[in-house]
């Protein structure tokens, strides 16, 4: 109960914030403030909400249950990854649409894609994907919370009103407080992050006697040795992990983040310091994650190494019943709390449920975007902010909000966790496949609107594809890969336990490739947009002077 | 310069694919953490130190100057 206490005080504070405390801006109602918090934000809460923006539940719960079963491959495939690709894009590409927007008034990415390339309906079919793309993440996260707060009370919230709790707090704070508000939230929730993985460090260390001695014990044992190394893993898949970070500067709400720095250097500590802040919340949940599996002294995870061993020496002459069964007894996304709850005081435990709220409560970002997209891309664009003006594009943001969150309730409510989880998987893999778009439109001057159109298609097609292949192909218990087709006697595509791989390797890659190729091949054979725009972007002497006259230029090319 | 700092990030990134610690946990560094595991932890601060040349060497200060061109006329 007393977990649950803080997690109730942890959502208080956060409405505060988010609705009170910081709606302190001269520019009050405008659509710029309440979608760009009148791109403002200095370089403190730039860093720290850009990266909470980017943390999800996964990064404390799933990468220490991942860890518990995978061992420390976990931490080279989803966090080192990221270091170098996410801060490189955002020097890259981050820093170039933040002045894009400023010259130009851009507030999304379809914006300045219409303008760029000049067309209208095809940006229209950009953010219809991109929209299908983001949204299992707000279903998700409403899921996230119904089930945290139920489990953190100990089952006295139920699911329906865990949900109902989070996604009130969620809408209140970004319904009132725009990207200000939720920029000031997320800043509080990395905070909160970046405190928990080094307490939470020394005092399971200090409650297990040290880790030598686990370390040790684990290397001597043959089930458990692989998880301190790499052999389990082929390096090919690993290396195939480093694209999925692409997606990050691909997601709406990391790209529309961008425009809200106040200059241009408040990039800098943010790039230089996103790859301390991984390390620094991903290192500790991933080693104890793969410690947990010495901390036999704790039965519920004597339990799970139990199921484990019983799957690992008798799985396939199980029926596949009790085989799931084993699989759901064995999985590890409860270790960190299971650990902390053994060894830890009822405070701590208390600051890990508010923790993990921080980062159930991560689709605040994608519900703004999503927002800011409707109003400017579609609401704006089809006439809507000239016939009702200005105010009235404020208010469609805030009912959108309101909708989204309802509507986002009432599915987590009815749909099963696991095929939005699946969306959520796909989504990563999507967002990198577009992200040849924004490369294209930055830096080729070749690029087309055709050439993005057959990008934005091939990301349709590749993400339904495999998710129909997974359907179709049940995925293996464990051991080799289903190989579904094969070419030359090398196999093509293959189900694997945890997916789809294709040569072997994850899907993402050929899809990146293919949309780069793509967008290559079909702009070389299609028509340029006009010479004024190229110069606009292209010319470093109209850098500057085309400024001047771009902003009426946001909406008025059509297809 | 540019040359130089293209080739330091590829260097890195190469530098992620680290085939020599694949098969092995030890030395346990601290006496407790898989050499592979930190590894990557001090590849994180090295990611951050390429990162702080970028920013020093190739900052593209002429976005900066344009958009607070636009702010000026703004005004």
């Amino acid at each position: 109960m007393i977990p649950a206490l803080f997690v109730f005080s942890y959502l208080l504070v956060v409405l505060y914030v988010g609705i009170f405390a910081f709606r302190r801006s001269s520019h009050e109602g405008s659509a710029e403030d309440y979608f760009l918090a009148s791109r403002s934000l200095g370089a403190t809460v730039f860093l720290f909400s850009l990266f909470g923006t980017n943390m999800t539940a996964f990064t404390i719960l799933g990468s220490s249950g991942h860890a518990f079963s995978n061992g420390i491959v976990t931490f080279g495939l989803m966090a080192s990854a990221s270091a170098l690709i996410i801060p490189l894009t955002l020097f890259l590409i981050g820093t170039r649409l933040w002045a894009l927007g400023k010259r130009f008034g851009f507030m999304t990415p379809v914006q300045f894609f219409r303008d760029r390339w000049e067309c209208g309906h095809i940006g229209t079919v950009i953010f219809s994907v991109q929209a299908a793309l983001l949204v299992p993440y707000i279903i998700i996260g409403v899921m996230g919370g119904g089930s945290t707060l139920s489990a953190i009370s100990g089952g006295w919230v139920p699911y329906w009103l865990g949900g109902a709790v989070v996604a009130f707090v969620v809408m209140s704070y970004v319904f009132f407080g725009g990207m200000r508000g939720t920029a000031w939230v997320n800043t509080l929730q990395t905070v909160l992050f970046l405190s928990f993985g080094a307490a939470a460090l020394a005092i399971i260390g200090s409650g297990m006697g040290g880790f030598r001695h686990a370390a040790e014990e684990m290397l001597r044992s043959p089930a458990t040795a692989p998880l301190l190394t790499r052999e389990r893993i082929s390096p090919w898949l690993f290396l195939s992990y480093t694209f999925i970070p692409l997606s990050t500067i691909a997601f709406p709400h990391i790209n529309i983040f961008c425009l809200t720095a106040r200059r241009m250097k408040q990039f800098k500590p943010t790039v230089i310091l996103y790859p301390i802040c991984l390390l620094a919340i991903w290192l500790p949940s991933v080693f104890l994650g793969v410690m947990a599996n010495r901390a036999i002294e704790v039965p519920s995870i004597a339990a799970k190494v139990e199921a484990r061993k019983t799957l690992a020496t008798q799985g396939s002459a199980l029926p596949a019943e009790e085989r799931n069964r084993l699989r759901q007894a064995a999985a590890g996304d409860d270790v960190i709390v299971l650990l902390l709850s053994h060894y830890a005081p009822l405070w701590l435990a208390g600051l890990l449920g508010a923790g993990i709220m921080a980062a159930v409560m991560a689709s605040d970002s994608q519900i703004l975007a999503l927002s800011t997209m409707f109003t400017e891309d579609v609401f704006a664009f089809y006439g809507g902010k000239e016939r009702f003006g200005p105010a009235a594009q404020v208010h469609t943001g805030r009912i959108f909000v309101l909708g989204l969150t309802a509507v986002a309730y009432l599915i987590a409510l009815r749909a099963p966790t696991s095929i939005f989880e699946l969306a959520v998987q796909y989504a990563f893999s999507g967002y990198s496949s577009l992200f040849p778009l924004l490369a294209a439109a930055l830096f080729w001057k070749g690029s087309t609107k055709w050439g993005a159109l057959a990008s934005t298609l091939w990301t349709v097609f590749a993400v339904v594809g495999i998710a129909i292949f997974q359907y179709a192909v049940p995925a293996p218990q464990s051991g080799p890969p289903v190989v579904a087709w094969t070419l030359f006697d090398v196999a093509v595509l293959s189900r694997t336990p945890g997916g789809t791989a294709v040569f072997g390797l994850m899907p993402v890659v050929p899809m990146v490739l293919i949309s780069t190729l793509l967008m290559v091949a079909v702009s070389l054979v299609t028509r340029k947009p006009t010479e004024q725009t190229l110069k606009r972007y292209f010319s470093q002497q109209d850098r500057i002077r085309g400024s001047r006259s771009s902003r009426a230029l946001v909406t008025s090319t059509t297809d | 310069m540019r040359v130089v700092l293209t080739a330091i990030v590829v260097a890195v990134y190469v530098l992620h694919q680290d085939l020599w610690f694949w098969r092995t946990a030890r030395p346990l560094v601290l006496g407790f953490m898989p050499v592979g595991l930190a590894y990557h932890g001090l590849y994180c601060l090295l990611c951050s130190a390429v990162m702080g040349l970028l920013v020093k060497f190739a900052w593209p200060v002429h976005f900066d100057q344009a958009a607070l061109l636009t702010e000026d006329e703004g005004r």
